[in-house]
């Protein structure tokens, strides 16, 4: 089924939140969410890597693996693919722009490692997309990311003097607020829906 | 440490799931279906054993520096074999699984027990740790799998037990019915009383 790659993005964001309804990236969601700053830091370094890599891990799929008929290695290609690029950021930021460095290279490292990043290069590749497609969804992707971080961090931040039950404090707390907010997206499904 | 005070350890008293919060994103995403959950837990208990018994074994050859890569790089190759054998010999589950097979690779648990455990110990120690550790995650799935399919579809493993008058839990199966029960399931082992160990 041919989408429109506008489709895709905004469902990307609303509607097939790759956290919310696809639960990847949630380590890193649940660890560095005490903060609003730090929260918009990681997310920022997210939506950047993510679009970029799905948009080199589409390529290099398509007109690497496949050609040379060696797709069962993709998982390695595009662990690496990830590792490498997030290296390379990581030092062409530390020397370009150190005042952003500073800001989000903390979280690069920490990148590699989010699950979210690999899933959407799976998934991309799982749905057939399209060049477009692929960056559209990589980059939806990582601002509903973005948006489910950014909202938990938020909420996190004013409950915190609270009480809540021992058992409940830290991880427990945030899952539930976690499914409460998929619960409230799930009310945008009417929008689009992607498979 | 004996080798059953390992197991036991990474398994329950340290249990990567509710202890360390690691590796959930595959423990909500699978966990609608009991089988799916099982298969799961069964390629995450290989993945992590033999990768643990590897990284084991050349811990005193991997340069510092490239540690990280290089035991992304095992934990892959392992994967990958578990996701052909899915393909071959059980397409169906394989399907429904989707990416999340491929996501193994980075299920924090695996990283976190080769840096906590694997890079220091022996050979088979790190082997008995690793499958502590996917027994325990395997355990976590399989509860939690249990509650959503019994509400969501009525049925365990596949098999009908509650029958027509049950009026199936459509939440039960979507997303946010993942969060609730792990959340549930947190709190109710870190509940003071509840505490072991």
């Amino acid at each position: 089924m041919e989408l429109n790659a506008f489709i895709i993005f905004i469902a990307a964001i609303f509607t097939s939140n790759i956290l919310l309804t696809n639960f990847l990236g949630m380590c890193s969601f649940l660890s560095v969410s005490k903060e609003v700053e730090s929260s918009i830091g990681l997310g920022m370094a997210v939506v950047f890597v993510m679009t970029i890599t799905s948009a080199i891990n589409y390529v290099v799929y398509h007109y690497i693996l496949v050609p040379l008929d060696i797709i069962y290695l993709q998982y390695i290609i595009f662990i690496i693919v990830i590792a490498a690029f997030v290296q390379l950021t990581e030092m062409v930021m530390e020397r370009f722009s150190p005042i952003l460095y500073y800001s989000l290279g903390i979280f690069l490292p920490l990148i590699t490692v989010n699950c979210a990043i690999l899933g959407v290069s799976l998934f991309m590749i799982i749905r057939n997309y399209s060049f477009i497609q692929s960056v559209a969804y990589g980059a939806g992707s990582g601002l509903g990311w973005l948006l489910a971080i950014l909202a938990l961090a938020g909420i996190r931040q004013r409950i915190k003097e609270k009480y809540v039950p021992t058992g409940l404090v830290g991880a427990g707390l945030s899952l539930i607020i976690t499914g409460i907010m998929a619960l409230a997206f799930v009310g945008f499904s009417g929008i689009v829906v992607i498979q | 440490m004996k080798k059953k005070e390992i197991f036991i350890t990474s398994a329950f008293t340290q249990n990567s799931v509710w202890r360390q919060i690691l590796g959930i994103c595959s423990a909500l995403a699978v966990t609608n279906l009991m089988l799916n959950s099982l298969v799961m837990g069964l390629g995450v208990i290989f993945t992590l054993a033999l990768s643990s018994f590897t990284i084991s074994i050349i811990r005193d050859l991997i340069p510092k520096r490239i540690r990280m890569m290089v035991q992304t790089l095992i934990i892959a190759s392992y994967v990958i074999i578990v996701d052909l054998f899915l393909k071959a010999y059980y397409p169906e589950i394989s399907k429904s699984l989707g990416p999340y097979v491929g996501l193994i690779i980075t299920n924090c648990i695996i990283m976190g027990r080769a840096e906590a455990f694997a890079g220091k110990n022996a050979p088979i120690d790190s082997m008995i740790d690793g499958i502590g550790a996917g027994v325990g995650y395997t355990i976590v799935l399989l509860i939690i799998a249990f509650v959503r399919e019994l509400f969501g579809f009525g049925s365990v493993f596949g098999i009908p037990l509650l029958g027509d008058w049950w009026t199936k839990w459509s939440i039960m199966v979507m997303a946010p019915s993942a969060f609730f029960m792990l959340a549930i399931l947190i709190w109710i082992i870190n509940t003071p009383k509840l505490k072991r160990g």
